[in-house]
């Protein structure tokens, strides 16, 4: 009797060992992955510090004044004299348009896909689009740079700015002369980066909009531009815009693209077709060679794109979220 | 949202990490940085010393000032750069100085009609171009310097360099001693506040665009002008002569170069008087510490420089560079034995 109680004894501490053993691997997984999460919040921090601290002597020497002031003249004697008024021009004006471009091609794709495509074209269609997603930004740069900027310069933008001579307004916006690198180059390569990103959303969240709202319009007689315009728009509308804000992000910070079909140039003009700078493209072109202030006022132009990315973000993040607490209930 | 290009995303993350780690490293490669101008001599000569010898050059061209910091970082055995640095800069850094090359910067065009060399443009109208002063081809400044030539009256399409460069501060060294205009606004610099014109990344990206453009004008190393088929332009220089971007009118600016008594070889070539001297020419200059902490690499950074200077006259020539003078090797060589410390 005494032998079997033992060995149950035995056997009970063992499993208790064993138990043990597991809870301990589980506490060390529970930390791992907690150290993990933690991590990515320690390095956001980390940034944002280092970012202040490398923009301080800016942020000192040029206060507000640096939102205000266009001049850019990092050579100029006895100190250099920095404004980022027209880079942070040029990152929203440049996005501003390819959103302009981009949200309603990729919306209609999103639609087409959904409500009109034929089952055999959706799949090809659809992965198109997400390959254009895949293509890297420097590709974009250099087609932009040998094949869209000299088509604009010598075909597009010439025939727009015959068209506009003489209108208010149209012809200092569409202004010459033609350039090969010009804001609008940028705009359009932008939009054709983001188009996915907003086809992609689009075109889950107008999967979500249940048959039966849609069946019951197309039973009451609704056209299918009725039924887009009145059940499918409406009902996913927050997810829509969520879409368009995660687009407008990518759009505000990206740099090589822009860089190579932006021109570069630190004056902001009325014309689109002029060249411009943004915030990433002064980064990328003038950091190598840049020190001092020079430097610091690059930093701090990093930090205000950290900003405007920020805000751009976590709107976008509180839209879907809206829209997920909308679709549970 | 569930975007399905994630997957390959991931293939090509893997893909990359392959070809990484099939890159053979070579210990016995020598490192260095800096200015793009110099850049096609420097590979030239990395290649034909590699099938010598077999060691290589690694030589990342990401531009002169970036140069100097990553040497100030000793991250490379040598930094390059256009813009020398002042006696008083490489005493203060224990940098030691000294030309490797030289070469002339051009001002190339791309103007329906115009051939290589029919155009010729002088010091201030080159400036009055890039402080947007002259806006058209066929601006009145233009025309008194080529009553031959059928200019456009299109507005003139301005290309310079958007980052900062040794040869946009060789470019406008020549500028300011021209012009004074430019002397007070734009200044010199390897990144100034330019006035007009759309911004390009580098010599390669300049010559790109003026290439695309029509109407265009750009200045670039003459290397890249020449590898690119584009439109130079001549020059007026400074005794008043018309000249043309060749090899002997290069010499000609250079030979008027003191450099035995130029502390840390500090000379610059804009502007040289000579009825034959281009006067857009330029020395791009090589930095070392004169105590380095590598020994081993700076020996073989060394070898590999004395042997360009012994035997990559021909090679730079080929590429439209200038070599150095054989007194100023001999110069150089003995800089080398007495202010560094390799062995």
């Amino acid at each position: 009797m005494s032998i079997p109680m033992t060995q149950t004894g035995s056997d009970s501490a063992a499993r208790a060992r064993q138990l043990r053993s597991l809870k301990a691997g589980d506490t060390a997984f529970y930390w791992a992955t907690r150290l993990a999460a933690y991590a990515v919040l320690l390095l956001l921090g980390g940034i944002i510090i280092s970012l202040i601290i490398g923009a301080w002597p800016a942020l000192k020497a040029y206060g507000v004044d640096f939102l205000t002031t266009q001049r850019w003249a990092p050579s100029a004697q006895p100190a250099p004299i920095l404004g980022g008024l027209s880079p942070i021009y040029g990152t929203l004006v440049s996005s501003f348009i390819a959103m302009l471009i981009a949200v309603p091609v990729g919306l209609g794709i999103a639609i087409f896909l959904t409500e009109l495509c034929p089952p055999a074209l959706r799949r090809p269609i659809g992965m198109a689009v997400e390959l254009l997603a895949g293509i890297p930004s420097i590709i974009y740069g250099m087609w932009g740079f040998f094949v869209l900027g000299p088509f604009l310069a010598n075909t597009f933008q010439p025939w727009v700015i015959a068209r506009c001579a003489g209108i208010p307004i149209l012809q200092d916006i569409f202004a010459g002369p033609a350039s090969n690198l010009s804001l609008f180059n940028a705009s359009l390569i932008l939009a054709i980066m983001v188009l996915p990103f907003i086809t992609a959303i689009a075109k889950d969240v107008f999967e979500t909009v249940p048959p039966v709202l849609k069946e019951a319009a197309y039973g009451i007689g609704c056209t299918t531009w009725e039924v887009v315009k009145n059940v499918v728009i409406p009902y996913t509308r927050v997810g829509v815009i969520g879409g368009v804000m995660l687009a407008l992000g990518r759009a505000l910070g990206e740099t090589m693209a822009v860089t190579f079909v932006i021109g570069n140039s630190f004056k902001i003009s009325e014309s689109i077709f002029a060249p411009a700078t943004t915030i990433s493209s002064a980064i990328a072109s003038e950091f190598a060679e840049s020190d001092g202030l020079h430097q610091s006022g690059l930093i701090l132009l990093g930090l205000l794109l950290f900003v405007l990315t920020f805000f751009v973000l976590s709107a976008a993040r509180l839209m879907l979220m809206r829209l997920e607490i909308k679709a549970g209930k | 949202m569930n975007l399905k290009f994630s997957s390959l995303v991931s293939t090509a993350v893997a893909a990359s990490v392959i070809m990484a780690a099939t890159v053979p490293v070579q210990a016995a490669d020598i490192t260095g940085a800096g200015a793009t101008f110099p850049f096609p001599i420097y590979s030239k000569w990395a290649d034909a010393y590699k099938k010598e010898t077999g060691n290589g050059l690694n030589y990342q061209s990401i531009g002169s000032g970036a140069g100097i910091k990553q040497i100030q970082a000793k991250t490379v055995t040598f930094g390059a750069t256009d813009a020398p640095l002042t006696a008083d800069d490489l005493k203060k850094s224990g940098l030691v100085q000294w030309p490797m090359v030289m070469g002339g910067i051009v001002p190339v065009v791309n103007l329906e009609g115009v051939k290589p060399g029919e155009l010729v443009l002088d010091g201030s109208t080159l400036a009055d171009i890039y402080l947007g002063k002259i806006k058209t081809w066929d601006d009145a400044a233009i025309k008194k310097l080529n009553a031959s030539v059928k200019l456009p009256s299109t507005p003139i399409t301005v290309v310079r360099r958007s980052d900062g460069s040794g040869t946009t501060f060789n470019f406008t060294d020549y500028l300011a001693k021209v012009s004074a205009d430019w002397k007070a606004k734009p200044g010199v610099g390897t990144a100034v506040e330019w006035p007009v014109g759309v911004g390009a990344k580098g010599n390669d990206g300049v010559a790109g665009n003026v290439g695309q453009t029509k109407n265009s004008i750009g200045y670039v190393e003459y290397a890249y002008a020449k590898q690119n088929k584009l439109t130079h332009a001549d020059m007026i220089n400074a005794a008043g002569k018309r000249v043309s971007p060749t090899t002997p009118s290069f010499q000609a600016a250079a030979a008027n170069a003191d450099w035995a008594n130029a502390p840390g070889y500090y000379q610059i070539l804009t502007n040289q008087k000579g009825d034959g001297s281009w006067p857009i020419t330029a020395a791009t200059f090589i930095l070392m510490y004169g105590e380095p902490a590598d020994k081993a690499a700076a020996t073989e950074a060394l070898k590999f420089f004395g042997w360009a200077f012994d035997k990559g006259d021909k090679m730079a020539e080929e590429l439209d560079y200038i070599p150095m003078p054989k007194p100023v090797v001999e110069l150089i060589k003995k800089t080398w034995g007495s202010d560094i410390k390799s062995k």
